[in-house]
């Protein structure tokens, strides 16, 4: 493909402005993977599925293997990569690790996505409430058991003022 | 997965993206949320040469109650619907816009989309059916209102021409004393429903049938309306015999296949046995009870 044919896309990702010009078929996930080497968000089922592609575009978490790149231009994005600040892992993160909400690690970042969203819609969610917010996101290691722990935590901890 | 390769188009009004269809020719297609079409076209079932993004057009994302209509413009996304108070008045479009797969496609998913796309197993394109439901439609000609029943032709196929796209879902609230329910039955939350019933039961007085409707889905190419079944309910006290005949004749009008999410006799056990539910459910929720309907899915 030529470059006439290419489409700019620009975004904002973890508050930092980024921008390339690339084919309309790039999917979000690999426009963020590929062509801004944030390789953080996972591509596992790429049909919509597994959620470890999750990222927040705009307020809300999507499956970056289903948006085209350009959809999303002129949004802010937030990968794994934007949760640590200054070297200090976020409240969520602390508590996956605390409670050992993982085991290989690959749907980690959607689930702590998913998390952030919860919690932010949610700062006291029930497990029912729980179950839901991460329906999305599909984990073949931990049983789960230790992901609503670290959920639990990660709503205590950021609680506190 | 790498859809093939198409342009892509952006238009800042409806008129630019009626003008765009015409000049882009027939392989040219409007995109929406994306989670029906983005899934086909990376598995290459669709090959669009142009998407034409309605995305950016302002005004397409209300949701407003209008003289006993709910409308909702063609980009709210599912979870939009689930969210609304507006839609507290009809809790059967909140079963539906709650359980639609997962939080991250009810987040970007459209309701026009989903019923432009009229994809056998999409859930919109069922429950609506059980209300009186309209779809505005904008074209080269105008604009022009179609009944839902009339827009959804088969499978993946509407009335919509090529220069045409939904700009607005509009239903009619339901009379006092009428109760929806809708139940799909699911493997896990981001797939399709193996089968879904959706109901509507007016009632008179405490118990009686003024009318019903039932529509199941993922047992045909289109929705299926068990007119049969309702009108065996239709002016007859509901009890559990006059339900289970319901239930039995839902079964024989449904047509399902054979798949991955199960045989066909499955799903024809599996459907007798929501009808009867989503009756029940209905007629509580007539009677103005709290019940539980929705999606339902190892792990909810």
């Amino acid at each position: 493909m030529s470059d006439a044919e290419k489409t700019l896309v620009r975004i904002r990702v973890n508050g930092e402005f980024r921008e390339a010009q690339v084919e309309p078929r790039t999917l979000l996930v690999e426009f963020l993977r590929e062509h801004l080497n944030l390789m953080g968000t996972h591509i596992g089922c790429d049909t919509t599925y597994c959620g470890a592609c999750t990222v927040i575009l705009n307020g809300h978490t999507v499956k970056s293997c289903t948006l085209f790149a350009p959809m999303a231009d002129g949004g802010e994005i937030t990968t794994v990569e934007g949760l640590a600040k200054n070297g200090e892992l976020h409240p969520i993160q602390e508590a996956f690790a605390e409670c050992h909400g993982l085991q290989c690690g690959f749907c980690t970042p959607g689930l702590l996505l998913s998390t952030m969203y919860l919690l932010k819609k949610t700062p006291k969610p029930s497990d029912q409430q729980i179950r839901k917010a991460i329906a999305g996101n599909t984990c073949r290691c931990t049983g789960y058991q230790n992901v609503f722990k670290a959920i639990r935590t990660a709503a205590a901890a950021m609680e506190k003022p | 997965m790498y859809a093939a390769p198409f342009s892509y188009h952006r238009p800042a009004s409806l008129q630019e993206a009626i003008k765009l269809l015409e000049e882009l020719g027939e392989e040219a297609r409007i995109i929406a949320g994306g989670q029906s079409l983005i899934p086909l076209m990376k598995m290459r079932m669709a090959r669009p040469s142009a998407l034409v993004d309605i995305n950016f057009i302002p005004g397409l994302s209300e949701i407003r109650a209008h003289q006993g209509e709910l409308r909702f413009g063609a980009l709210t996304r599912h979870a939009e619907i689930e969210n609304s108070e507006v839609t507290a008045a009809i809790p059967i479009v909140h079963d539906c816009a709650s359980g639609i797969a997962d939080v991250q496609v009810r987040n970007q998913g459209t309701i026009g989309g989903s019923l432009a796309e009229a994809d056998p197993s999409g859930d919109w394109g069922t429950v609506l059916q059980t209300l009186e439901t309209s779809v505005r439609c904008f074209g080269p000609k105008g604009e022009r209102m179609v009944a839902l029943e009339e827009f959804i032709k088969d499978a993946y196929t509407t009335v919509l021409g090529h220069e045409e796209l939904v700009t607005e879902v509009i239903v009619k609230l339901p009379p006092k004393g009428s109760g929806g329910a809708h139940l799909a039955f699911k493997r896990s939350a981001p797939v399709y429903p193996t089968v879904s019933v959706a109901t509507q039961v007016t009632l008179e007085g405490k118990n009686t049938c003024k009318d019903a409707r039932i529509v199941m889905g993922c047992v045909g190419l289109t929705a299926i309306r068990a007119k049969e079944a309702e009108a065996m309910l239709r002016g007859k006290t509901l009890n559990e015999k006059i339900v289970q005949a319901a239930a039995e004749s839902a079964r024989e009008t449904a047509e399902p296949q054979s798949d991955m999410r199960g045989s066909a006799d499955y799903k024809r056990v599996l459907l007798a046995a929501l009808v009867r539910r989503a009756i029940g459910i209905a007629a509580r929720r007539a009677r103005g009870e709290r019940a539980e309907a929705g999606h339902e899915y190892v792990g909810r």
